[in-house]
């Protein structure tokens, strides 16, 4: 579907995207690709919805332009395979 | 398989506003989830309202309206009879969503009329006890002894001194086909509830127990952990019920003492201070209690 409101007060759907709010971010997660068992609990918990990954390779990444850096997924993982790391800016 | 480019389709798109660790953004995620495309949403004032419609943008892959603080449910309801008298419902689900001041208080009539007339709209309240949008102020759905900014704690008060509405009874009240509490905390029993609910006809009820970091004062890391355990003290029961029965209870395994839900938020500092402050949290532990009883939890 193709929206071209250019007038108005209307936002385009998903304009959001333009908002890159990686910069809230003092930590970020490091997938350890060690234990994982690919129970895809960091996906349904993530709160922006910027973890992604496989559930068959249990290779899983996060979107760094967007990630807020809250740490949910670390602290929910249940074998403990993701890591909050400090970002330098 | 997920891959970036699917995480930047989805129907709640990230680069909203939200706190770092809002639990009522993962709530909104895993609702449109299950909803689907099919879905006309309104919603009140409130938290949602400012964090996903920054003007230009919008976080939003689907019609969207907001109108005032109170009139969620009513606007919900014009959709739903337009959609109805031109022919156009086509199974199209229409959501109200309002925070829990928007919901229990300010809404409340709104809210009423919606479910009395029996509009088939599914309204869903993101409760996360208080104001938080404009700074934490005491709302109908705040807990017992929370501090918040106008029931702060101090030499003469423990925090809010009244307790928290029992909202969803409200609902059932109205006789209305399905209502359930749901928790951030445990988000399959969440899009299940949410899913049954769009299967059925009429007006239906969901509240959603979501955990607020600046509001509720802890860790932006713990935001799952804090509502998994407010069910799991007995604190938030999550229950279904079709019109005024209730069907069926999430059991938790085993009874978890308030203290270790109340001494991860700081809106319950004062009460791990000194003696008086553990007689209330006996109060607190009671409530619980009672909850086991009274839902059969156990």
């Amino acid at each position: 579907m193709d929206f071209d409101f250019k007038i108005g007060i209307i936002a385009l759907p998903g304009a959001a995207l333009a908002n890159k709010t990686g910069s809230f971010a003092n930590e970020v997660p490091v997938f350890k690709q060690k234990t994982c068992t690919g129970c895809n609990l960091c996906i349904y918990y993530c709160p922006e919805g910027v973890v992604y990954g496989d559930k068959k390779t249990k290779i899983y990444n996060f979107d760094a332009d967007y990630c807020k850096g809250c740490g949910i997924c670390a602290e929910e993982c249940p074998v403990d395979d993701i890591e909050m790391v400090l970002v330098e800016k | 398989m997920l891959t970036k480019e699917d995480t930047h389709k989805e129907l709640f798109t990230m680069g909203h506003t939200g706190c770092s660790g809002c639990a009522q953004s993962m709530a909104v995620k895993l609702i449109l989830e299950v909803l689907g495309k099919n879905t006309i949403a309104t919603t009140a004032t409130g938290c949602l309202e400012v964090f996903s419609t920054r003007y230009p943008e919008s976080s939003w892959r689907i019609p969207w309206i907001h109108s005032l603080f109170e009139n969620s449910a009513a606007v919900a309801s014009g959709i739903e009879a337009a959609l109805k008298i031109t022919g156009r419902k086509n199974g199209t689900t229409v959501l109200a969503q309002g925070g829990d001041g928007g919901t229990a208080d300010i809404g409340l009539q709104a809210l009423s009329g919606m479910f009395e007339r029996g509009h088939d709209v599914l309204y869903v309240c993101y409760d996360n006890g208080a104001y938080m949008n404009t700074g934490y102020q005491r709302s109908g759905l705040t807990p017992f002894d929370a501090y918040t900014t106008t029931s702060p704690s101090g030499k003469q008060s423990f925090g809010n001194s009244r307790p928290k509405k029992y909202m969803p009874q409200i609902a059932m009240a109205h006789r209305i086909p399905y209502t359930a509490v749901a928790s951030a905390g445990y988000p399959v029993d969440l899009q299940k509830k949410i899913k049954k609910a769009a299967s059925i006809t009429g007006p239906k009820y969901v509240q959603i127990d979501v955990p607020c970091t600046p509001g509720w004062k802890y860790e932006p890391r713990y935001s799952v952990k804090i509502a998994r355990l407010a069910v799991q003290t007995g604190l938030y029961p999550l229950f279904e019920a079709e019109y005024d029965k209730i069907i069926s209870v999430k059991k938790i395994s085993k009874k978890v003492p308030v203290e270790e839900y109340l001494k991860l938020q700081g809106r319950f500092k004062h009460l791990f201070k000194d003696e008086a402050g553990r007689m209330e949290i006996e109060k607190i532990q009671k409530i619980a209690d009672e909850n086991i009883v009274k839902f059969g939890l156990l």
